[in-house]
């Protein structure tokens, strides 16, 4: 953006919204946020505590199995349904459902059927991103072009090399799926826990409210903000370099 | 025979119309971002009453220079002067045809055709009694209450040209109009527009990387070479266009023309 | 979805099929036949007694005709419908005016988009025990989680929406002398509407989850009380029910705004 000519940075606007968090905070000006410099203090304080390492482990792992499974089950389900039309009809229906409902009151169900830990969690990650990913994958193989489509078959390619094809031209829009599931997850990881709420950081945001270390709460959710915009910015990087032969296509 | 003269600035050719120039671009220079050199000193006449078509290779800059005429682009140096005024922007006298159409789809025909006119605050019976006019003038009685997506690409553009028409400015500024049609439709127009230029007294300007369709609709040809974009040529086709509008197209007039403005261009082909 | 099937009923089907062919291309064929095998695979998985936690669908469905009649159903929704009617009304205020401000203005832009962006990148439910840490259990925290989960996508939308709108419709206003706020009323709005609308749907659903999220996070009323306490006392077929009412309640609401966007703003859909 320039201003009178003179070219300002993006990160001006976000250094403008740390000063006006800071005043906030030091004026009292609204309960919800203590000054950005105690946050920024409480960030050393979490990091280093052993309680935040192991929760952070947990978190990663249970996002990495949740998403890895929504991966695999997501692009499967796309496949099928972008090429079997009935399997489509069938399905269709309950991913839009899935999408548009409000996962966070499935979390009880997932609790009392995989217990208080580990795999609750891993399924709630599971249920917030497999959705997006069977749906743009299906979308993917729909536009597959039809004339692409017929070259394979013309020049005699197998099933095989045929698929291959298919799935490699809905290549944009499954890392585009990906993508959106990468961020649902990370807001599956935090409402899994949160509701399960004695593990990983969901006990750790008990601790720090029961003992109202605002600073704390505040830098968890900080570092749980950063960890989430790294990703969405890393599998965006990925996506644009899928994107320059998808160019050729659109 | 076919008057071809070396472009020069302000070129007049002395040609059977005692027309004088209602558009003159004077110097016209647009460089985008610093570097692309897209036009270079660009200084013609249009005059009153004459269809002009700036023919060229894409990337000559012609439908930049278009945008220039018409108000929606500023030119880096240099001036337009529409009836002896310069240009500031885009103004009352002057009417745009859109290469994709640039119709709303969620308007009727008649509300698109009449939109000119609503912007213009013309109230709501007369503007649609003069956007009916021109409907049926571009050939689409019977679709007034049809939506764009109802129809066909030609049809369209139908629709952009009677939005056009219906504020009444003396110059037409079409880019590509025919462009994103196809042939059969596109000849058809072509011929409407021969119809079309007898009943309106109107100036078109009109942009094409097509040489048939520059020879067949013109009295005029400036032919634009790429980067930076330079006027080439300007080319007076004497072409008798009263008659049967098929007559042009087995011309020796219209052959030999065309052949030679595409011998002409051949060289930025390559 | 739009795909029409080709192959002739006759072929397809014979001629005594020929009904038959034609019911099953019908999309309410395949939606009652989905239903159907839903709720069978339901049916048999609670019948396997494979987790005593799991309820045969038609247990679920006695508990939910239960609910209903005994007031507990309707007297739930009462209470969870006002936070989200509240938080949804501001969020649609304020979304769609931000967005709409930060695609026409870049100065609004530079300073308020990395903020939405932010906000709907990150799992914002991460803010709702601190919205109860100050604000404590009342309506206002609900109302704040329902804000923070549906404002974001709605502003986002709105933002994306007054961006894509076609560079030939504003140059096409412009050269008809339209002024700015012809140009922004008569072209903008119109155009940008239905990605606007899509980012709405969104964030409706969205702020069904933040609702439910709120109450079963914060404070145990409405709906959420109702999930907590049929866990709490193993009524599971009852806490079923007013799960999957409340997932049905959000898809079907959701479903309506589309059906009304159709019908109230889209003339050149209509009657298709």
């Amino acid at each position: 953006m320039y201003i009178r000519g003179i070219y300002v940075p993006q990160f001006v606007a976000l250094l403008f919204w740390v000063v006006v968090w800071e005043i906030v905070g030091q004026f009292e000006l609204l309960m919800l946020f203590p000054p950005f410099s105690e946050v920024v203090v409480a960030i050393g304080d979490v990091v280093t505590s052993p309680s935040f390492v192991d929760a952070a482990a947990l978190t990663a792992y249970c996002y990495l199995a949740g998403l890895f499974l929504a991966v695999v089950v997501g692009i499967s389900l796309g496949l099928l349904m972008g090429l079997v039309p009935a399997a489509d009809k069938l399905l269709n229906m309950w991913i839009n459902i899935f999408l548009s409902a409000p996962l966070s009151a499935l979390v009880p169900v997932i609790m009392i059927l995989f217990g208080m830990g580990q795999p609750t969690v891993i399924v709630t990650v599971f249920m917030f991103a497999v959705w997006i990913i069977a749906l743009d994958a299906r979308a993917g193989v729909q536009h597959v072009s039809t004339s692409l489509k017929e070259m394979a078959l013309s020049f005699g390619a197998s099933r095989t090399q045929r698929l291959k094809i298919i799935l490699l031209s809905a290549l944009p829009e499954i890392l585009a799926g990906i993508r959106l599931g990468v961020i649902r997850g990370v807001k599956g990881v935090v409402i899994g826990q949160l509701l399960v709420s004695i593990i990983g950081v969901g006990a750790l945001f008990s601790l720090y409210s029961q003992n109202f270390l605002m600073g704390h709460f505040w830098a968890l959710i900080l570092i749980l903000f950063a960890f989430a915009l790294s990703l969405a910015e890393l599998i965006g990087r990925l996506e644009q370099r899928v994107e320059y032969y998808a160019g050729a296509r659109h | 025979m076919n008057a071809i003269a070396q472009a020069e600035p302000s070129a007049t050719v002395a040609g059977s119309a005692p027309a004088t120039p209602i558009v003159r671009t004077r110097g016209i220079h647009k460089v985008y971002g610093g570097t692309v050199h897209a036009l270079k000193d660009i200084n013609l006449e249009f005059k009153r009453g004459e269809l002009t078509s700036l023919l060229g290779p894409s990337g000559c800059g012609k439908t930049t220079l278009l945008k220039i005429i018409a108000g929606l682009l500023e030119p880096t140096e240099g001036e337009v002067e529409v009836n002896g005024k310069p240009v500031t922007g885009p103004g009352p006298e002057r009417a745009f045809v859109f290469q994709d159409f640039a119709l709303m789809p969620w308007a009727t025909v008649l509300r698109n055709a009449a939109f000119g006119l609503e912007l213009q605050g013309v109230n709501r019976s007369e503007r649609e009694e003069r956007a009916r006019h021109y409907v049926n003038e571009v050939g689409l009685s019977g679709f007034e209450d049809k939506y764009p997506h109802e129809l066909s690409g030609g049809m369209r553009q139908r629709v952009g040209l009677a939005r056009a028409l219906a504020v009444d400015a003396d110059v037409l500024l079409m880019d590509e109009p025919f462009s994103a049609v196809d042939e059969q439709t596109r000849r058809k127009f072509q011929e409407d527009l021969i119809h079309l230029r007898e009943r309106e007294n109107k100036t078109f300007i009109l942009v094409t990387h097509s040489i048939e369709e520059a020879v067949y609709l013109s009295d005029r040809i400036v032919l634009l070479s790429p980067r930076p974009g330079r006027v080439g040529q300007v080319i007076d086709p004497e072409i008798e266009r009263k008659g049967d509008p098929d007559a042009i197209r087995r011309a020796p007039e219209y052959l030999d023309l065309t052949d030679e403005i595409w011998r002409g261009l051949r060289e930025y082909v390559e | 979805m739009t795909k029409t099937d080709t192959v002739p009923s006759a072929i397809a089907g014979g001629v005594t099929g020929g009904a038959m062919t034609r019911f099953a291309q019908m999309p309410v064929f395949w939606r009652l036949l989905s239903l159907a095998l839903f709720f069978g695979a339901w049916e048999l998985a609670g019948q396997s007694n494979f987790n005593a936690a799991f309820p045969t669908f038609t247990e679920t469905f006695a508990a939910f005709v239960e609910m209903v009649l005994d007031g507990s159903m309707g007297a739930a929704y009462l209470r969870t419908i006002e936070p989200l009617i509240v938080g949804l009304a501001f969020s649609l205020g304020v979304g769609v005016a931000a967005g709409v401000a930060m695609g026409l203005r870049r100065d609004v832009e530079f300073l308020t988009l990395p903020i939405f962006i932010t906000m709907q990148a990150a799992p914002m439910a991460a803010l709702i025990p601190l919205i109860t840490f100050v604000y404590g259990v009342g309506l206002a925290s609900k109302v704040l989680a329902v804000v923070f989960l549906a404002m974001p996508v709605i502003t986002i939308n709105s933002y994306k929406a007054v961006r894509n709108v076609p560079g030939s419709l504003l140059d096409m206003t412009r050269s008809f002398m339209g002024s700015r706020w012809q140009q922004i009323t008569r072209i903008i709005l119109p155009a940008a509407s239905p990605m606007m609308f899509a980012g709405i749907r969104l964030g409706v659903a969205e702020g069904f989850s933040g609702v439910v999220l709120a109450e079963l996070l914060i404070t145990p009323t409405g709906i959420g009380d109702l999930i907590t306490y049929h866990r709490s006392v193993a009524n599971f077929g009852h806490m079923y029910a007013t799960i999957v009412s409340i997932v049905a309640f959000a898809v079907i609401a959701v479903s309506l705004l589309y059906h009304l966007e159709t019908k109230l703003f889209r003339p050149e859909k209509r009657g298709q």
